[in-house]
């Protein structure tokens, strides 16, 4: 007998709405969703994963693009990389578009999406500290027509799950109408994963600095003590600048906050030293972060 | 690539007159490129045959284990399963190796590395047959790894052969000779993956009388059939290997860790057999560079002229010996580099852990040490306050100088010609013309370099390597050329691997004969031998045994013409297909003169013999050496520890220039992957396990992270005992640019840089770092 048939996929959906694709998942529990398939597809020519079904999200047209809500934009969870990255999208939350720009080589950009970046919430996720930063909010679609709506750090962190035949549909993100930065760190010139981000948003009508460091943890991590600090000593009215000592101090307040000293034995003694790659993991956070404040509020 | 090969070919020193447009010197085009670019080439992955099976391979999880049983019962029963064999069904020897017959097909009672092959499986579908290598019960009594080279001396055997694999303790001169200026310096350098471009695959096919044919893209044939038909226990002459189309290789493809499995399940299932290997599969099985350790002392006096080096290198060969001893060889015998020093005491290990495997990957052992001992010069320089350029200048190696192995220097050693070449050419221009957006910062396009964190670095290193194998191999390769019709056909079993061998034997064929339209035949094991793509010797041994066929046929051509007319073979030419006598009397065409007839003749080329380092490392045992200078101009974020090579300068040592736009492109090349050993390339292991085996966590260079590469100066100085007088050029500047590149970050940093690739952590230079 043969077996060329069982481990191919036996069935591929194509919806056009939103509504569709969770109707095929609740029909076939099994089935896997695939946008840009960047990951997923790298998992399946490892072996890891076999889907019996896919449904593909790439014909849902109302989640390629973006739309405004109160002082919002709800942004697709199909919109690739790519997308994101022109000066258009740039215009809007520019920090989005640098991580876009930045997140692998052209091949990938193309084809990765939003929404993937975030169901696979890979570490070096590039969009996830900036969707941090931001305080983003993702709108989920259910079976039914239900929708519902999840801060990005609630799923992140895994206190809010996605349920079976849930999709990520939109992402509600701010419009902030003021500087953003999004910085990375890579081991090469051209595109590579992150060793450290850092991203900063300026949000002047709550007179707030928004900070978030990403690749150093398995999720975005937030210096709120340090937001709140640095967002005290800027003149928001004024001309907003810092001294380059301030902005120094607010680099080693982040890496300090999100590398925190080994703490000390329980038996008192000396706590562990720091090892030589974490000083510099810390150094670059700092670094980072100074820069980004910095070019955020030049 | 037109554009390039054009650049490539003005920074040229070449005579201003027209390049021809075939032969030798021209820039002939491969024949294969418009296949490559379109995609129409066959690469071994793409193999099919009808009926074929799937083979996979279990491998093993653990670095260093005992076997304690494998149940293969549940992966046999599994429909769609055709053979699984393990190590009782190896039908011959249980063991194979290149030069030391050390790692055995399929473990048996020990796994020795990450990834070692434990058992294979044949089915009808890929899935089912990874499925049913995953369903093969193994149970293993985990043991610790010997990871630390250091350690290896004084553990356990890690296999009956013992730990160390070779020792060389070269001596030259007086021991107790001090220098007025003495430097230290320990270094490391990581573990590069030749990660050849393509995946590894082949397809293994049962022939009727009991042999098995296997197609792969091999790039040593014969040796690969020789390893194969042991372990079949058939006569070699049964087993044939077909080379396939070799999508590139800078060490040896295919790993005959897999073909013998492949040609095993053939045998067994009398089916064609087909495996390709995932780049994860690729990276534990097949041979890397030897992550090295070495520990220099140099003595100079206090104008700088080197007095004497003491080093200590140790390479990590992994569990199988491969080709550690030949890599032992070339590290010892170039410990010093190319500069006269006139007592040396190198001693040299290699030594067997459970890391990944190690062996040939193109400019092994000189590549390691070139780092080292520029390193050891930048040292000198500093100490002395001579600009380091200037302290090379003072010692370079000329002809007729001795070498530490006792070998005088007899083919030409142009090394202070190359270095003056790299020095007096222009920096390049800082960016102050252009918008600072615009500017590519260290970090690329995207990342977070800022201009005033960004220093600038220059820095100079000369390296050396050999030409052919080393120590007494018989370098011998074997070559026919045929003429019908007007076309030539070149069969040789010299593979082509992207080092251009199948273009320049149509350019020496032509150039030769005066024949336009030449083709080289495909290659396979019922031709005679050529030996391995490796070490230049192609270009060499293969392309002098074409040209010897090459003029026999001419003569056998021109004979009959030149006794009629009663002149000799020499007063004729054969130019675009017509022969003519040099006073312009005879005038006849190739065609009229072959009169139908087929023209065939073979020819043997073999390099003059070399001999073995004796018991202090003395001997002849190198046929050829090429030399090369790299200045390499850098960027460095200091706060980050960011680097962007900006510009690589290369001057280099080539003989005579037998196809510009190619020799250009393997110098690029070269210079490259030199670029990856230094700043990306490293395969990290954590306790003998390979973490991250895939080509996101191993970061080659991009487009983006190749630098301005300027050909500075190719000198032609014919080496006279070289047929054509070229010296191969692809490995020297592998052997030399990641030490540029390491100088020319100590110089913009002020930090030692003693490991390669150069961790960010170590190009940090701001305060409290």
């Amino acid at each position: 007998m043969t077996t060329h048939a069982p481990q191919t996929a036996q069935s591929v959906t194509l919806p056009s709405s939103l509504d569709e694709a969770v109707a095929a998942l609740t029909d076939m529990p099994a089935a896997v969703p695939v946008a840009g398939g960047t990951d997923l597809m790298a998992a399946v020519n490892k072996g890891q994963l076999r889907p019996a079904g896919l449904v593909g999200l790439g014909r849902i047209s109302e989640l390629r693009g973006w739309h405004y809500q109160d002082g919002h934009a709800l942004l697709g969870a199909g919109l690739t990389h790519a997308r994101m990255g022109r000066p258009d999208f740039a215009a809007l939350i520019p920090a989005l578009a640098a991580s876009s720009r930045a997140a692998g080589p052209p091949q990938i950009r193309n084809a990765g999406t939003l929404g993937g970046n975030i169901a696979t919430a890979a570490p070096t996720g590039d969009s996830l500290p900036v969707l941090a930063a931001l305080e983003a909010d993702l709108v989920v679609a259910g079976p039914g027509g239900a929708r519902r709506e999840i801060p990005i750090s609630h799923l992140l962190a895994g206190r809010e799950m996605l349920a079976p035949a849930e999709l990520i549909g939109f992402v509600r993100v701010p419009l902030l109408h003021a500087p953003q930065v999004f910085l990375k760190a890579t081991g090469r010139t051209g595109p590579g994963r992150a060793t450290a981000s850092v991203t900063v948003v300026l949000d002047p009508a709550r007179r707030g600095v928004r900070c978030a460091v990403g690749a150093i943890a398995p999720m975005p991590l937030r210096p709120l003590e340090a937001e709140r600090w640095i967002g005290s000593l800027i003149d928001w009215d004024g001309a907003r600048g810092l001294t380059q000592e301030a902005l120094a101090a607010f680099g080693e307040y982040v890496a300090a906050a999100c590398i925190p000293d080994p703490a000390p034995p329980a038996d008192g003694g000396e706590a562990p030293p720091v090892s030589p790659a974490v000083q510099h993991l810390r150094r670059t956070v700092a670094t980072l972060a100074r820069r980004a404040l910095g070019r955020a509020l030049s | 690539m037109s554009n390039d090969a054009a650049t490539g070919a003005q920074a040229l020193d070449a005579p201003q007159q027209e390049p021809p447009a075939h032969g030798l010197g021209a820039s002939l085009p491969p024949a294969d490129a418009r296949a490559k670019t379109e995609g129409t080439f066959p690469y071994a992955a793409d193999l099919w045959a009808e009926g074929l099976l799937w083979a996979a391979i279990l491998r093993s999880p653990h670095p260093h284990a005992r076997i304690v049983s494998v149940d293969t019962a549940a992966a046999a029963e599994m429909p769609g399963v055709r053979a699984v064999v393990t190590h009782e069904d190896v039908l011959g020897d249980s063991a194979y190796g290149r030069s030391v017959v050390d790692r055995p097909v399929f473990a048996s009672d020990v796994v020795r590395h990450h990834g070692e092959a434990i058992a294979a499986v044949a089915a009808d579908h890929p899935d089912t047959a990874r499925l049913a290598a995953a369903a093969i019960a193994v149970e293993y009594e985990v043991l610790d790894p010997v990871t630390d080279p250091e350690k290896a001396f004084a553990a356990e055997p890690l296999h009956p052969d013992g730990n160390l694999i070779r020792h060389i303790p070269l001596r030259y001169g007086d021991p107790e000779i001090t220098g007025e200026v003495v430097v230290e310096g320990l270094y490391r350098i990581g573990r590069q993956d030749p990660a050849p471009i393509g995946a590894e695959a082949g397809l293994a096919v049962p022939r009727p009388d009991g042999g098995v044919e296997i197609y792969t893209a091999s790039t040593d044939p014969h040796t690969d059939r020789d390893l194969a038909a042991a372990c079949f226990g058939l006569d070699p002459e049964r087993v044939k290997v077909v080379v396939t189309g070799v999508p590139g290789a800078t060490g040896d493809r295919e790993d005959p860790g897999f073909q013998i499995p492949l040609g095993l399940l053939a045998l067994r299932t009398g089916c064609p057999v087909k495996l390709a290997a995932t780049r994860e599969e690729s990276f534990l099985g097949h041979a890397h560079r030897h992550p090295t350790l070495l520990r220099y002392r140099h003595h100079a006096d206090a104008e700088g002229r080197l007095v004497k080096v003491e080093a200590q290198i140790l390479l990590d060969a992994g569990a199988y010996a491969d080709a550690s001893s030949e890599s032992l060889a070339a590290a010892v015998a170039f410990a010093c580099g190319p500069y006269v020093v006139p007592h040396a005491f190198i001693e040299g290990w290699a030594v067997r852990t459970n890391n990944p495997p190690s062996g040939h990957v193109r400019g092994e052992g000189a590549m390691q040490v070139c780092a080292a001992y520029e390193g050891q010069m930048d040292k000198l320089a500093a100490k002395l306050g001579i600009d380091p350029a200037e302290l090379r200048m003072r010692n370079v190696l000329a002809t007729g100088d001795i070498l530490p192995t006792g070998q005088t220097v007899t083919c030409p050693a142009p090394v202070a010609e190359l270095l003056g070449a790299v020095r007096d050419f222009p920096l390049p221009a800082l960016p102050k013309d252009t918008p600072e957006a615009a500017w590519l910062l260290p970090g690329g396009p995207e990342g977070a370099g800022e201009p005033g964190a960004v220093r600038r670095g220059v820095g100079y290193a000369l390296g050396m390597v050999h030409m052919l194998g080393a120590e007494g191999a018989d370098e011998v390769s074997t070559a026919t050329v045929k003429v019908h019709d007007g076309v030539a056909t070149v069969i040789c079993a010299a593979v082509e691997t992207g080092q251009g061998f199948s273009t320049l034997a149509r350019q020496i064929v032509q150039e030769t004969l005066g024949i336009e339209e030449v083709h080289v035949a495909s290659v396979d094991t019922d031709q005679p031998p050529a030996g391995p793509a490796a070490h230049g010797r192609h270009t060499w041994v293969s392309g002098g045994a074409v040209e010897r066929a090459a003029k026999m046929v001419r003569t056998q051509l021109l004979q009959p013409l030149a006794h009629k007319f009663g002149m000799s073979t020499e007063l004729l030419q054969i130019t675009d297909g017509k022969i003519t006598s040099y006073d312009g009397v005879l005038s006849t065409t190739v065609t009229e003169a072959m009169d139908g007839k087929e023209l065939w003749a073979t020819a043997q080329c073999r390099p003059h013999p070399t001999e073995p380092l004796d018991e202090s490392g003395q001997g002849d045992a190198f046929v050829g050496l090429a030399f090369c200078a790299v200045r390499a101009v850098v960027d460095v974020d200091i706060e980050l520890g960011s680097i962007r090579v900006v510009e690589m300068a290369v001057a280099q040592d080539v003989g005579r220039v037998l196809n510009p736009a190619q020799l250009a492109t393997r110098i690029e090349a070269g210079i490259t992957q030199g670029i990856g050993t230094a700043l990306t390339e490293n395969l990290r292991t954590n306790r003998g396990l390979v973490r991250r085996p895939d080509l996101t966590g191993y970061a080659l260079p991009t487009s983006l992270d190749a630098p301005d590469i300027r050909i500075v100066k190719l000198v032609e100085e014919r080496d006279v005992v070289a047929p054509f007088g070229a010296k191969p050029a692809s490995a020297a500047p592998v052997v030399t640019s990641p030490a540029a590149v390491a100088s020319a970050v100590r110089a913009a940093t002020g930090r030692p840089v003693s490991r390669l690739p150069i961790r960010p952590q170590a190009a940090v230079a701001v305060p409290n770092a």
